[in-house]
């Protein structure tokens, strides 16, 4: 195994740069360090300006999300033996707004993820004394899935038609739509219904997959998108055919 | 005392990474992609040829043959051969997908893609012996 490796990251810094440009930097190779350790030691050691996200190491908080190499990952989750002899490229996330070196703008996400009201809907609370809201493990196996997302962004980085339509509300958004819809629990479906079956919502994803392929969680994301499909199929058949009553 | 730093303005300059033309030629799936939506004018095609050849059988036998002579020109042919093609990558595309967008459960348990996929597959060819049947045979 080699000592160093060669890591090329992108930087810009909007008070000088018209656009972004590439620095190398070596960093030590060592067997347990991802990407993220990389940086860090560039951050600690050798260039103090370079600007990333990451908090907590350990795919949890969904930070560290960039471009190694063409693909989106995590960084804390990617390790630099895996990308042997090198050089390794670390850009910041796609489709995103950059805002200083791998720093992107994430607010289009953050006013996407309210409106499909991703917490458990319920009308009117049970009273204390009724107790929890109890569920089978069969109940729970059915959203358990899509609750593993940590909101890191990398299927909007790698899905195209997000790239094409910023208004496309987005493979995360419609999974966690989908965490809740599937809840025993919730009764919000109806009130998510409009925003997913807006043009901007399910009916704007093509099925080119690569949000699941990209998601370091196995939400897969496009299974949500087209299961949501079927049912808003079904949902507006019966609206089409059935009494008012029935539905 | 080294010089005062360059304060950055409150509202940061945002960079924009431009889409390029051929974006879609960069990754298998995303060229996968193009070519399933470029599909559709080819079914669109399918449904163009069929309504003129019914229009043609509709006006006789006269019409029908001068039909029949127009579609075995050779640009004809190979326009229906690429058709072909494609709505074969739409109709394999949306068969895939099915196991996505259906999810069964038996006895509790969620049954395999392939099932689905696979009776999605069998009731194709199903469908398809049952024309053939009717066109050759019945």
């Amino acid at each position: 195994m080699a000592n160093n490796i060669t890591l090329q990251v992108t930087r810009y810094r909007p008070e000088q740069d018209a656009e972004p440009t590439v620095q190398e930097y070596e960093v030590p190779l060592r067997k347990d360090w991802a990407v993220l350790d990389g940086l860090n030691y560039i951050k600690d050691h050798q260039d103090g300006t370079l600007s990333y996200r990451w908090s907590c190491r350990m795919g949890i908080c969904g930070s560290c999300g960039m471009t190694v190499n063409g693909e989106p990952k995590l960084t804390c989750a990617t390790f630099l033996t895996d990308y042997e002899p090198g050089p390794v490229r670390v850009e910041p996330l796609g489709n995103f707004p950059l805002i200083r070196d791998l720093v992107v703008e994430i607010g289009d996400f953050l006013r996407k993820l309210p409106k499909v009201k991703p917490w458990i809907v319920r009308g009117e609370d049970a009273s204390v004394p009724e107790g929890e809201y109890l569920q089978t493990p069969a109940q729970m196996d059915e959203y358990m899935q899509f609750s593993m997302c940590i909101n890191c962004m990398l299927c909007y980085a790698a899905c195209p038609v997000y790239g094409l339509d910023p208004d496309f509300i987005g493979p995360a958004a419609i999974a966690l739509a989908q965490r809740y819809n599937l809840d025993s629990r919730d009764k919000g479906a109806a009130d998510r219904l409009e925003v997913l079956i807006h043009p901007d919502g399910i009916w704007g994803c093509t099925f080119v997959g690569e949000c699941t392929r990209a998601c370091p969680k196995d939400v897969d994301p496009a299974g949500a998108i087209q299961r949501y499909k079927l049912t808003a199929a079904m949902q507006s058949i019966k609206a089409l055919l059935l009494p008012r009553g029935a539905r | 005392m080294s010089a005062p730093p360059a304060y950055t303005q409150y509202h940061p300059r945002w960079y924009r990474t431009p889409v390029r033309t051929l974006w879609w030629l960069r990754r298998r799936s995303y060229l996968l992609f193009i070519l399933r939506e470029l599909s559709s004018v080819f079914v669109a095609w399918f449904v163009v040829f069929l309504l003129l050849l019914v229009h043609a059988v509709s006006r006789g036998n006269n019409e029908y043959q001068r039909f029949l002579h127009w579609a075995s020109n050779p640009w004809v042919l190979l326009v229906n051969v690429v058709a072909l093609a494609f709505v074969a990558l739409h109709a394999v595309t949306w068969f895939d997908l099915t196991p996505k967008a259906i999810v069964v459960r038996l006895r509790g348990k969620r049954v395999p893609s392939a099932w689905i996929a696979g009776s999605s597959y069998l009731a194709w060819a199903a469908v398809s012996a049952l024309v053939t049947w009717l066109v050759l045979g019945g």
